[in-house]
C-alpha cells in the first residue's frame, strides 16, 4: 500500500526522523492559512501517489501568500502527468504546504528488503534527486549499501559508514546517523516494503532533513497496523482494483481487450503471455487464488465484464485446491445474471474437471471449450 | 529416485485441525504419504484422520519420530510455526501458507542460520515424489513416477508443467514448488544441486517468473555445474513494470527482473527456454530426444 508524502513525513516524524514543517491542504483557503503560519512563504506540493511530480510542474516555490494562493488554485483539481502516472495522469486533490528549505546539498537514502540476503539493506548515495535506478545502472559505484542483521538492527557504525561514504559534512554526521536509525526503526516497526528519502537534504542551518519521503507498506502486514490502513486514499486506486480487493481477488487493469480469469499468479501471468504470443492483448491480470467459492468466481467474472474494452474472455483454470465445478458454476451464474454477449473460451483442467465441463456444456451458454492453454489463447484471439 | 521426500519421510501437519490442514492431510494420507501426527495448540490428545494431535511440535517429534512437517497455519502465526519446527530439529519444513509478512520471513531466515533444517516456501504448493510421498496442495493424480525433476516459483504453473510431461508419457522424479515470496527458505540453486546429485533424475524443468535475480543466478550455476539438460520458462513477459503480479516477489523494478532479460540469460547459459507455457512439455520432450534420453524417461501410464 502507498501513502502520500505528507502522511509519510508524519509517520517518520514519530520516529525522530527530521522533516520540514508542513500541513496538508484540501482547499485554496486551507493552503493560504497554512502558509501564513509558515511566515507567508511556502512550497506548494501536489500530493498524488506517483513520483516525478517536480518535473511535471507539481511542486511550486511560492514567495508570497498571493503566490501560494495562485499556485494552490492552479494545482488543485489539475491532472498531473508524470512518468509514473501513465498518459492519463492523476487529479490533484491534496496539497502539502511546506516551509522553504535552504538546501546546500541533496543526497539519497533508501531501504529495501534484499531477496538475495533475505535482509533489509540501507542504500545511500550522494546523487540526491536522481532516480536511484538510473544511478544504479550508470554509476553503481556511487551507491553504498549496508546489510542489516534483524537481530540487532541498523548499528550506529553502519550508519556512520554510509554518512561518511556519501560525504555528509563531518559536523552533521551524528544528525545523519540519528536520521538513518530512525528511518530503519520506522521501516521495521511499520512493516514497510520500501522507504525512500530522495532527496535527503543538508540545509544552511545545519539540519539533515527528508525533503521528500516515500513509504510503501507490505500488504500482508497491514492487519497489524490499523493506523497505517487509515491512511489509505481510495481516490488514488483503480476502482476496479478496489472492488476486486473486497472479494480477495488479485486484479490489475491493463490496456488490452481480452479479459482473463485464472487461478494462481504464475499461471495468470503465463496466460497473459500466451495471449500476447498469439497476437492478442490481455485486458487484465486476474488471479482468483486457491479455493475460490462460486460467489467469488461470479464477482471476478462481473469485474472483467465491467471493463468496456473487454471484447472477449478467457478462463484458464488448473485446479489443485481449486475445484473446476465450482468455477464452472460461478461462470454460468455470472453469465446468466449479466447476459453474456461476448465470446467466452474456457479451459479447465485438474480437480473435478469432468464435472466442470459437464456444467458448462449443459448451461446452454455459448462457451467455446479449449483443450490446452495454447488452444484457448488461439481461439480467443481469433474471436475478438 | 527422488529428492527431499520419499517413502521414508514421516510427516506431521502443523495446523492439522484447521480447514486446509485437515483437507490436505486427508489427501496426503490417501496418496500414501506417511502422516504420523499433527499439532494444534490446545487440541493435544485428540485424534484426526486416524493420527494423533499434539500441543507442540517438540512433543509431536518425540512421540512420532517425525522428520518433516507441513504448515497450514494462518499467515499471522506462520513464522512462529516455522521457527517452532526448526527448533524441534526437523530435517524438512514445508510452509504452504500464503501472505506471511516479509519482515517475519527476514526474522525466520536469521533464526535458521546455523541450524540444519531445510525450509521450502512459504507460499508454495509443496513437494511431491510421485507414487511415494505428497506433501502439499498439488493434485496428486496428474503426476507419474519418472526421471524429470520440476522446480518452480509458481504453484499452478508447476501443475501445468507436470501435466504436459505426464500426457507425453514423461514421469517426474520430484516436483518442488519453492514459492513466490521474495524471502524464502529454498532457492532454485539449492534444488538444482539436489537434482544434479540425484542419480535417478535425468533432466530438469525450471519455471521462473519476473522479479529478482534468482533465475539469472540459477542459470549461471547451471552453466558452471549442471550435468543434466535443463528446460526453462519465465512467466510475466507481458507484465507492466512496477506492478506486483500476485506474488509479492513478482514485480519488475527499475527495468531489472524482466522476462526478456531473464530469458536471454537462460539461453546464454545453455538452458532451452520454452517459448510459451504451453510448450514446456514439448520442449522437454524434444530436448530429451536430442540427448538420446527420451526412451529412458518414458513412463508406462
Amino acid at each position: 500500500m502507498n501513502i502520500h508524502e505528507y502522511q509519510a513525513k508524519s509517520v517518520l516524524a514519530q520516529y525522530g526522523v527530521a522533516v520540514p514543517q508542513g500541513h496538508v491542504a484540501f482547499t485554496v483557503e486551507e493552503a493560504v492559512e497554512h502558509a501564513k503560519q509558515l511566515g507567508g512563504k511556502a512550497v506548494v506540493k501536489a500530493q498524488i501517489h506517483a513520483g516525478g511530480r517536480g518535473k511535471a510542474g507539481g511542486v511550486k516555490v511560492s514567495k508570497s501568500l498571493a503566490e501560494v494562493e495562485a499556485n494552490a488554485r492552479e494545482l488543485l483539481g489539475k491532472t498531473l502527468v508524470t512518468h509514473q502516472t501513465g498518459p492519463q495522469g492523476k487529479v490533484v486533490k491534496r496539497l502539502l504546504i511546506e516551509q522553504l528549505s535552504n538546501i546546500q546539498k541533496e543526497y539519497y537514502i533508501g531501504l529495501v528488503v534484499d531477496r538475495a540476503s533475505g535482509r533489509v539493506v540501507m542504500m545511500a548515495s550522494a546523487e540526491g534527486g536522481m532516480e536511484i535506478e538510473e544511478v544504479a545502472a550508470k554509476t553503481p559505484e556511487k551507491i553504498f549499501k549496508e546489510t542489516i542483521d534483524p537481530a540487532v538492527g541498523l548499528l550506529p557504525y553502519q550508519a556512520r559508514n554510509l554518512a561518511f561514504a556519501i560525504q555528509i559534512p563531518d559536523a552533521l554526521v551524528n544528525k545523519a546517523v540519528k536520521f538513518m536509525t530512525g528511518l530503519y526503526a520506522c521501516f521495521v516497526d511499520k512493516d514497510c516494503s520500501v522507504a525512500e528519502i530522495n532527496p535527503l537534504v543538508v540545509t544552511a542551518e545545519g539540519d539533515v532533513m527528508a525533503l521528500d519521503a516515500k513509504l510503501n507498506f507490505d500488504d500482508n502486514a497491514l492487519y497489524r497496523h490499523p493506523d497505517i490502513l487509515e491512511l489509505r486514499d481510495l481516490d488514488e486506486e483503480d476502482p476496479k482494483e478496489i472492488e476486486a480487493s473486497k472479494f480477495g481477488l488479485n486484479y490489475i487493469a491493463l490496456d488490452g481487450n481480452i479479459g482473463c480469469m485464472v487461478n494462481g499468479a504464475g499461471l495468470a501471468m503465463a496466460t497473459m503471455d500466451t495471449i500476447k504470443y498469439y497476437g492478442g492483448e490481455p485486458a487484465n491480470f486476474l488471479d482468483i487464488g486457491g479455493g475460490a467459492n462460486e460467489e467469488k468466481v461470479t464477482a471476478a467474472f462481473k469485474l472483467i465484464l465491467s471493463d468496456p474494452n473487454v471484447k472477449g474472455i478467457l478462463v484458464n483454470i488448473f485446479g489443485g485446491i481449486q475445484q473446476c465445478d465450482v468455477v464452472a458454476n460461478g461462470v454460468v451464474a455470472a453469465a446468466r445474471q449479466i447476459g453474456l454477449d461476448k465470446p467466452l473460451v474456457v479451459r479447465l483442467e485438474g480437480t473435478n474437471v469432468e464435472k466442470g465441463k459437464e456444467i458448462l456444456n449443459q448451461s446452454g451458454l455459448n462457451i467455446v471449450a479449449a483443450d490446452s492453454l495454447a488452444d484457448a489463447a488461439q481461439r480467443i484471439v481469433a474471436l475478438v | 529416485m527422488s529428492i527431499l521426500v520419499g517413502k521414508e519421510t514421516r510427516v506431521i501437519t502443523q495446523g492439522i485441525t484447521g480447514k486446509q490442514g485437515l483437507f490436505h492431510t486427508k489427501q496426503a494420507i490417501e496418496y500414501g504419504t506417511k502422516v504420523v501426527g499433527g499439532t494444534t495448540p490446545g487440541k493435544g490428545g485428540t485424534t484426526v484422520e486416524g493420527v494423533p494431535v499434539f500441543n507442540t511440535v517438540r512433543e509431536a517429534v518425540e512421540k512420532t519420530g517425525a522428520n518433516a512437517s507441513v504448515i497450514y497455519v494462518p499467515p499471522a502465526f506462520a513464522a512462529d510455526a516455522i521457527m517452532e519446527a526448526v527448533d524441534a530439529e526437523l530435517d524438512l519444513v514445508i510452509c504452504i501458507t500464503e501472505g506471511i509478512p516479509v519482515l517475519d520471513m527476514v526474522k525466520v531466515k536469521r533464526f535458521m542460520e546455523g541450524r540444519h533444517t531445510r525450509l521450502i516456501g512459504p507460499n508454495c504448493p509443496g513437494v511431491i515424489t510421485p507414487g511415494a510421498c505428497k506433501i502439499g496442495i498439488m493434485p496428486g493424480y496428474i503426476h507419474v513416477p519418472g526421471k524429470v525433476g520440476v522446480v518452480s516459483r509458481s504453484g499452478t504453473l508447476t501443475y501445468e508443467a507436470v501435466y504436459q510431461l505426464t500426457v507425453r508419457g514423461i514421469g517426474q522424479s520430484t516436483a518442488v514448488g519453492i514459492g513466490g515470496d521474495p524471502v524464502k527458505g529454498t532457492e532454485f540453486i539449492d534444488v538444482l544441486k539436489m537434482f544434479n546429485d540425484d542419480p535417478d533424475t535425468e533432466a530438469v524443468i525450471m519455471i521462473g517468473e519476473i522479479g529478482g535475480t534468482a533465475e539469472e543466478q540459477a542459470a549461471e550455476w547451471i552453466r558452471d555445474h549442471m550435468t543434466k539438460p535443463v528446460v526453462g520458462f519465465i512467466a510475466g513477459a507481458t507484465a507492466p513494470p512496477g506492478r506486483r503480479m500476485g506474488h509479492a516477489g513478482a514485480i519488475i523494478s527499475g527495468g531489472s527482473g524482466t522476462a526478456a532479460s531473464k530469458i536471454k540469460k537462460l539461453e546464454e547459459c545453455g538452458i532451452r527456454v520454452a517459448p510459451t507455457p504451453s510448450d514446456m512439455g514439448a520442449t522437454m520432450e524434444q530436448y530429451l530426444k536430442d540427448r538420446g534420453l527420451l526412451e529412458s524417461c518414458r513412463t508406462a501410464r
